[in-house]
């Protein structure tokens, strides 16, 4: 089975977020980037499990410039057989999803893994529009995926609860919480990385549908109102006649 | 132009998301002096379809193909972009829920548009199409302009709020129709949760606790308080690692982000991604014996306090105040 996962480069979940040029750009300023948990920890263990349990080879893709070779090697460490990255600087996500499926479309993959989101977009968008450029099945959301020749069935999180699918390959999978465990890499796969092959392609030309033209954080939070542990009627009080929430 | 609007259904009804995309569709429709039209997939109940019109919907088009009973991406996708074209319709609108998400991508795809999910506000429209999302997991928003002719949002879950006005829509069958081969993945079953409270992303009053539990045998205390407001229950993300409670239950950033109306922390520390998920809620209570936790700074009301004191104490007068 021929296994391609999506990979994304993103700001530390600890990272403090702040913005420059007139709030118009992320500051990357102190910020270290990792490669995206649900993409690491979920997609990409159980593409490797996929390939143990049934052969096959699990490649990484990435789309972004050389400074993303350090997170594509982690993956490679993690245990992907090898890497293309994407040469480019796209971040709108038709662009990002159009070099994927680019160059996917002649790779003869089986399945298709992205994480559920982005930490730092949540925009949840290039599962399906990588699905739809390659008229494909799309499954979001998967917390379970069992194969059986070439028949998926899919636990996937919906409001509520799950849902149950069946989706024959080739099919493109969006990976929630659950569906593996993260796996740390030891010293034997951070020296095999090194020597896994990362192939460096060029872009291909996309079109810009959107532009970011500004940031701004939350408003500050006034200041907590302290309530005595004594006096919980004072809290009922505050959230019925003054937050009007209970 | 009329704003198209995709309304998810359950047993032929519209579903609540529906009804808050219906709202905000609608308001964006009037703001640019538009209809706002519906539209539903699979068999549909023309009686309850209709109320869409008190949410600003002037028409529903249902495309009622029995085989759109069940979700599938494709087909959803490709049944609400024909019917788009054959509108003329340059916006359509999506609830972010687990199956609007999925489709909102490809239909993006589908009509060359430009998407913008995650949506906290109508877009603004007076130079350009500028839309208000979230971004870096609820820490902060960013304002993203649309630049192509054709526009695809997707709106967070109770970021908007449902609308109710007065008024009825008319019901008129699509014109669309799906090959065989449209169709990609099989639906088996679908398991619910038990239990009458609403799923978490759309909850408007959340009940979350943390380690200072100290065990998955003490939450009965959590569950009544929940249960009294009726909230639902939420957890941090140890607590789902070490399985105290269910996965499902985890909110944060690499959990669920919510935005209720109200949301009760209690033994959580409040680290930066567990913030993340929660922050926009519109007020924070937070409950924690350790005066310093982070959480605090988040927070409008805060008690320092034993949760194992101070929680059953609560209850009983919310229960008091609700029985007054």
């Amino acid at each position: 089975m021929k296994i391609l996962v999506c990979i994304s480069s993103v700001p530390d979940t600890t990272s403090k977020i702040t913005f420059s040029d007139g709030d118009t750009k992320f500051n990357t300023d102190g910020v270290q980037w990792i490669l995206n948990p649900y993409d690491e920890w979920y997609a990409l263990v159980r593409a490797l499990e996929l390939k143990e349990a049934g052969g096959g080879n699990v490649t990484v893709i990435n789309v972004g410039g050389p400074d993303n070779d350090a997170i594509i090697r982690k993956a490679l460490a993690v245990g992907a057989d090898d890497a293309i990255r994407v040469n480019s600087n796209v971040t709108e996500p038709f662009q990002v999803a159009s070099q994927i499926a680019n160059a996917a479309k002649d790779g003869g993959y089986d399945i298709i893994f992205t994480g559920k989101e982005t930490i730092n977009y949540n925009g949840s968008n290039i599962g399906g529009m990588v699905a739809e450029l390659l008229d494909m099945a799309f499954v979001s959301y998967a917390s379970k995926l069992e194969m059986s020749g070439n028949i998926a069935t899919i636990e996937r999180d919906i409001e509520g609860g799950k849902e149950v699918v069946e989706v024959k390959t080739p099919f493109v999978v969006s990976a929630s919480k659950g569906l593996a465990e993260q796996r740390i890499p030891n010293m034997k796969g951070i020296m095999m990385a090194k020597r896994k092959p990362l192939n460096v392609v060029e872009e291909v030309p996309s079109e810009a549908r959107r532009a970011i033209q500004k940031y701004i954080l939350p408003a500050p939070k006034a200041a907590v109102k302290l309530i005595s542990p004594d006096n919980v009627e004072e809290l009922v009080d505050l959230l019925h006649n003054e937050a009007k929430m209970i | 132009m009329a704003v198209l609007v995709y309304i998810e259904t359950e047993k032929g009804a519209p579903k609540r998301n529906g009804f808050e995309a219906a709202s905000y569709a609608g308001k964006h429709a009037a703001n640019t002096g538009n209809d706002c039209i519906a539209l539903t997939l699979g068999e549909g109940d023309d009686a309850e379809l209709a109320k869409l019109g008190a949410y600003g919907v002037s028409k529903v088009i249902k495309i009622d193909d029995a085989r759109l009973n069940s979700f599938d991406s494709k087909a959803y996708a490709k049944a609400i972009s024909e019917e788009a074209k054959v509108l003329g319709i340059h916006t359509v609108i999506f609830s972010q829920s687990a199956n609007g998400k999925s489709i909102a991508s490809r239909v993006a795809v589908r009509l060359q548009a430009g998407i913008v999910s995650g949506a906290v506000d109508v877009p603004d429209t007076s130079n350009g199409f500028l839309v208000k999302k979230t971004a870096f997991s609820g820490k902060a928003f960013a304002f993203i302009n649309i630049s192509s002719e054709n526009k695809v949002v997707a709106i967070v879950p109770n970021s908007f709020g449902i609308h109710q006005g007065s008024g009825s829509a008319s019901v008129e069958k699509g014109s669309v129709s799906l090959s065989d081969s449209d169709f990609s993945v099989t639906v088996k079953e679908i398991k619910k949760q038990v239990g009458d409270t609403l799923p978490l992303p759309e909850a408007e009053l959340v009940v979350s606790a943390g380690r200072g539990m100290k065990g998955p045998e003490n939450w009965g205390i959590i569950e009544d308080l929940a249960k009294v407001l009726g909230a639902t229950t939420a957890c941090s993300r140890p607590v789902a690692d070490v399985g105290w409670r269910p996965h499902h239950e985890h909110v944060g950033q690499t959990g669920v982000a919510i935005r209720p109306n109200l949301y009760i922390a209690i033994g959580i520390s409040g680290a930066i991604q567990h913030l993340a998920g929660v922050n926009q809620s519109k007020v924070i209570v937070v409950i924690n014996k350790d005066p310093e936790a982070p959480f605090f700074k988040a927070a409008d009301y805060g008690i320092v306090g034993d949760a194992f004191e101070v929680v059953p104490k609560l209850t009983e007068a919310i229960k008091k105040l609700k029985s007054a």
